[in-house]
């Protein structure tokens, strides 16, 4: 038996059966990213960003556009592993995956590839609707790719651990209300970080979702308030933190085995 | 008969198997056993005898204390993934996607043990097909009925072809018709050679079913023998006779002890030494005409309780066979 053959067929299987379980439900996975989103370009960049001006040299609805189609691929990665994972776990349907001949590494990457797919999805979609208000430019496609890509990853590696330590519904939903939204909200989506103070500044470079937001902003706009270079490798140094946790999580079978 | 040039090949070797959960519980307290390839094992016991425990720890949802576990000779401690290849699961609780089609299922088990689709979807229709599932396979898991769930579990099972199928109380709460059409697949599938473990409250059905048996309670192993020898520990056989005559109290029969169940129904037990043709003489002379005749199947629960009953007393000649008597069973069980 090949068995790199059986991992890659595995590895397929598991993200199939993830892509086909978003798109089956896409009114609850697809569609609700692009009417939040449009409703914030319509308030945030419309109306009041009128009254805001110009930020970072652009105007604010340019502005925020990079910063909401990451928040929207935030959630999405996220929320697709950690409620599909829990509800694997919950149903004991996980089981199939555990009694199979399936090393933890590709039931994590199948896992992470559907949160990505889901991701990359949503981010279209939502590039999509900015693109009836704004007009999307791009200063450095490869910079906004590769942004997308590990930002999908950090976060569906974020719900895979959520998921495993969960034992309930509400535990699933705790982490997005009380860490991930403030997380989002205070990366830099808004505004531009210089205009906070100094003690401020030096608070937010602590949240990865800055990092992201930066490199994501530079990549369309050629704006960034940090590093670039040192952006992508917080983002890098997270991705390989979080599937070191979540791998001696499943390969220990914490959450999951008895 | 056991080979000595040849030694048998084990579909299953469990040397002092233990295993204690987080909350103290020793579920299994020290169980050696062995199967053999072809063999049609049944694993009996109580509820929270432990029987599912071992199952678990055989198919990695449950992680053993200590002991070891080897699945046709692949140790799960070194080479998990292939003793995994050999094994086909039925759990005992329905645990698919409920919201997944009949055929996704299938064929996504068969996927994560590196089955490609184009043979997938063939295995599927056979095996779907075989169980009577393939008109439903477009059906979402969760409108099947419970005998149709059960039997899903099977065919998921079998996507790989394993080499030995377990099942873990496969025809609790089945109807009897379609209990006995899981046996004669059950059974089919063992002639081809596929060994087969089950855990069965239905003590009928591994007397049926089974060549060998282990009896286990308290997480100890209190019996592993063939299912002949261990019947044939019985000194008694019940015997049902139909009667054509109408009786108000039993008759009274010479060194045979009988009870009416019912006034057209009599049952006679028969001692081993003791025969059949003395029992209807004696029914004829008294002029009771017998229209038919059958073994009352408690044969095996008579032993059963006997076994665990003695078990629950002395645990320690209980463990003292387990590791004796148990392994030597085991042999005995391939003449």
């Amino acid at each position: 038996m090949n068995m790199r053959a059986l991992y890659a067929t595995a590895f397929k299987s598991i993200l199939t059966k993830e892509i086909n379980r978003f798109t089956r439900i896409w009114v609850q996975t697809l569609v609700p990213p692009a009417i939040s989103m449009t409703l914030y370009f319509l308030i945030f960049g419309n109306l009041v960003g009128k009254r805001i001006g110009e930020m970072g040299g652009v105007s604010y609805m340019e502005f925020i556009a990079p910063g909401l189609i990451m928040m929207s691929v935030i959630t999405a990665s996220y929320s697709n592993v950690a409620s599909s994972f829990f509800s694997a776990k919950f149903q004991r349907n996980l089981e199939e995956l555990i009694v199979a001949p399936v090393p933890h590494y590709v039931i994590i990457a199948g896992y992470v590839g559907g949160g990505v797919v889901r991701g990359l999805c949503v981010g279209t979609i939502v590039t999509l609707v900015a693109m009836f208000f704004v007009d999307i430019s791009l200063h450095h496609a490869g910079l906004v790719v590769l942004t997308v890509l590990l930002t999908s990853i950090l976060f569906s590696l974020g719900g895979l651990i959520n998921a495993i330590f969960a034992n309930s519904y509400d535990d699933i939903s705790i982490v997005p209300t009380f860490v991930l939204t403030p997380l989002t909200y205070l990366g830099g989506v808004f505004y531009s970080l210089s205009l906070l103070p100094d003690f401020w500044q030096g608070v937010s470079k602590l949240n990865p979702v800055v990092y992201m937001i930066n490199v994501f902003r530079y990549g369309f706009l050629g704006y960034a308030d940090m590093s670039v270079p040192f952006s992508i490798a917080v983002m890098l140094g997270f991705c390989v933190g979080l599937w070191t946790l979540a791998y001696y999580l499943i390969s220990r079978g914490i959450g999951l085995r008895s | 008969m056991a080979n000595t040039k040849n030694p048998p090949v084990y579909a299953l070797e469990i040397k002092d198997l233990k295993k204690t959960y987080k909350d103290g519980v020793e579920a299994v307290k020290g169980i050696s056993l062995t199967v053999e390839k072809g063999d049609f094992f049944a694993l009996l016991g109580p509820n929270g005898a432990g029987k599912s425990t071992i199952i678990g720890v055989i198919s990695s949802l449950v992680q053993k204390s200590s002991g070891k576990v080897s699945v046709f000779e692949h140790d799960i401690d070194k080479e998990l993934e292939l003793a995994k290849l050999c094994i086909g699961l039925v759990p005992q609780e329905f645990n698919f996607n409920q919201f997944e089609k009949v055929l996704q299922i299938v064929v996504n088990q068969a996927g994560y043990y590196g089955v490609k689709k184009d043979v997938a979807l063939q295995r599927a229709e056979k095996y779907l097909t075989q169980l009577d599932l393939w008109q439903k396979r477009d059906s979402p898991a969760r409108a099947l009925s419970g005998g149709m769930k059960r039997r899903l579990m099977i065919a998921r099972a079998l996507m790989h072809e394993p080499q030995l199928l377990i099942l873990d109380e496969p025809t609790a709460g089945v109807d009897i018709e379609l209990r006995r059409s899981m046996w004669a697949f059950l059974t089919e599938l063992n002639e081809q050679g596929v060994t087969i473990i089950l855990t069965t409250h239905y003590l009928e059905e591994a007397e049926m079913l089974c060549r060998n048996i282990g009896i286990i309670d308290k997480g100890i192993l209190v019996e592993c023998t063939s299912m002949k020898s261990l019947l044939s520990r019985l000194n008694m056989e019940t015997f049902v006779l139909d009667l054509g005559a109408d009786l108000r109290v039993e008759p009274s029969l010479d060194g045979i002890k009988c009870r009416l169940s019912d006034r057209h129904t009599l049952e006679v037990d028969v001692a081993k030494e003791q025969n059949l043709n003395g029992v209807f003489s004696q029914l004829s002379e008294l002029g009771i005409e017998v229209l038919s005749m059958r073994n009352k199947a408690n044969r095996l629960e008579e032993l059963f309780v006997e076994l665990v009953e003695k078990g629950s007393i002395e645990p320690n000649k209980s463990r003292e066979q387990q590791s004796g008597k148990g392994a030597s069973a085991s042999k005995g069980a391939s003449s």
